[in-house]
């Protein structure tokens, strides 16, 4: 698979711009652009696998609420589509902070998901939490309202960063079957391409709902599949890092020996879908790693058993947070893997996480990283 | 002819340098931002909401030394804004960067 591709494109969004790193297939020598949309906060910036040189972009300030950008060639100009994201319906009332019922309100577009098939479809992730998909390149926004009014909407509350729907995860094998999470109702899976949504959190324990195991409000982090086996899903929950190997309909953990297993990103190797990495972070309380050491943990036996890498990565001092959408794997062998951080380091490691350099170090807080292979 | 004064975010995203001039239906705050919006349809909803047309939060009117923010979208601008003399303001409110 990797040896046709030349090089990667790194897609970085930040608090006050989006970046766009790129590099050859050796994978150590940069070229930086940016920053685009500079003084936005850039939620996230993601490439349509139908179609590389189509890039969305979700840009976002507290004066000016949201965009939706797009680029046709590979970022080098930009042009902005529909920003109306209107709920269907009456949108009802959700949990608020103190538990209160306080009506939906659309906030902003924490995650963009290109459809893997059509560069003119795009699904879109919402604070208030919802989904919504375009199906004529950006040019209107239609919810997938099945997800909220699926029955449990009102029992669902945000998480510290908001009620947002935050992943979005698209089964190659099954176009019809997506999963979504959202802080902090949970899992929820579609079999009927987005019509009807059924939650998924059975096996998910969190101390900080009165039910520990109930159906709806745990608050997952991240889920990330491998594409050769759609049916097993890791999660990094808010605290504890699970597996599933029945398409979410239930999971066992997968913590095993890491330090911590509070953290926000979770990904796949490209090519063995048993090894997973994750960045575990001190606490709820804390989020920065543990004793200021960086560290990548990787399991190549799909949990359970985590080696530290930490070759290249800061092992003093270093109290910065790895957030849900900043880790990615590109396709390349020997696969690379890379993320990024609130203290605006891009790291990549071009031999699955052996070895790590900073690509940059001083950008703005880092939101999201992405990575698009290149032929 | 009403002067309009874009923040400079949105001077960006609608490629414009300065000021802007529209043509306005009435001089109202609601008219002119219906006529900005027709000539700029990508500053739609960043400077007042798709539905509701209430102003963002962070967003701020002024004109002639006057904080017209809290007006209602129907009230008459000031005459100097109506004639063209003095622009219409469109502010980042000093809390939203």
């Amino acid at each position: 698979m990797g040896k046709n591709m030349s090089g990667v494109r790194v897609l970085v969004g930040t608090r006050k711009g989006a970046f766009v790193l790129t590099s050859d297939g050796k994978r150590q020598k940069w070229d930086v652009s940016g920053p685009h949309f500079a003084g936005w906060e850039l939620f996230h910036v993601k490439g349509s696998p139908a179609d590389p040189n189509r890039l969305w972009a979700s840009q976002w300030t507290g004066w000016h609420g949201q965009l939706i950008q797009r680029s046709d060639d590979g970022g080098k100009t930009w042009a902005p589509v529909d920003n109306k994201f209107i709920y269907d319906g009456i949108p009802g009332t959700h949990q608020w902070y103190d538990g209160t019922a306080h009506p939906w309100e659309f906030k902003r577009v924490w995650h963009l998901e290109p459809s893997l098939t059509d560069p003119d479809t795009v699904y879109a992730g919402v604070e208030d939490a919802a989904l919504f998909r375009s199906t004529d390149g950006g040019g209107s926004w239609q919810e997938l309202s099945g997800l909220r009014g699926h029955g449990s909407g009102p029992k669902w509350q945000p998480g510290a960063g908001g009620m947002c729907l935050h992943t979005i995860v698209i089964d190659p094998a099954n176009p019809k079957r997506m999963y979504i999470a959202i802080s902090s109702a949970g899992a929820f899976r579609t079999e009927d391409g987005g019509e009807t949504w059924q939650p998924i959190n059975q096996g998910l324990k969190s101390e900080y709902i009165p039910d520990p195991n109930a159906e709806v409000g745990h608050c997952v982090h991240r889920i990330a599949m491998h594409p050769s086996r759609p049916d097993v899903l890791f999660m990094q929950k808010h605290w504890d890092v699970m597996r599933s190997d029945n398409a979410g309909t239930l999971w066992h953990e997968i913590s095993g020996n890491l330090p911590t297993d509070f953290g926000f990103v979770i990904d796949v190797h490209a090519h063995e879908p048993d090894t997973i990495y994750v960045v575990p972070i001190k606490s709820d309380y804390e989020h920065y790693p543990l004793d200021g050491k960086l560290r990548v943990y990787r399991s190549r036996t799909g949990g359970n058993e985590w080696e530290a890498l930490t070759n290249g990565l800061p092992q003093s001092d270093c109290y910065v947070n790895v957030l849900r959408d900043a880790m990615c794997v590109d396709k390349l062998d020997p696969c690379g893997v890379y993320f990024g951080t609130t203290g605006g380091q891009v790291y990549a490691s071009p031999d699955a996480g052996d070895n790590w350099a900073p690509i940059v170090r001083d950008l703005p807080a880092v939101l999201s990283v992405e990575v698009q292979s290149l032929s | 002819m009403i002067r309009v004064v874009l923040p400079a975010h949105l001077r960006i995203l609608a490629r414009v340098d300065g000021e802007v001039t529209v043509e306005a239906a009435q001089a109202t705050q609601g008219a002119v931002l219906d006529a900005l919006e027709r000539r700029f349809p990508e500053l739609a909803g960043t400077i007042r909401d798709h539905v509701t047309k209430q102003r963002r939060p962070f967003i701020r009117f002024f004109a002639c030394g006057q904080d017209l923010s809290h007006d209602s979208p129907d009230a008459p601008l000031p005459g100097a804004v109506a004639s063209g003399a003095e622009p219409f303001l469109i502010v980042g409110a000093i809390a939203g960067g």
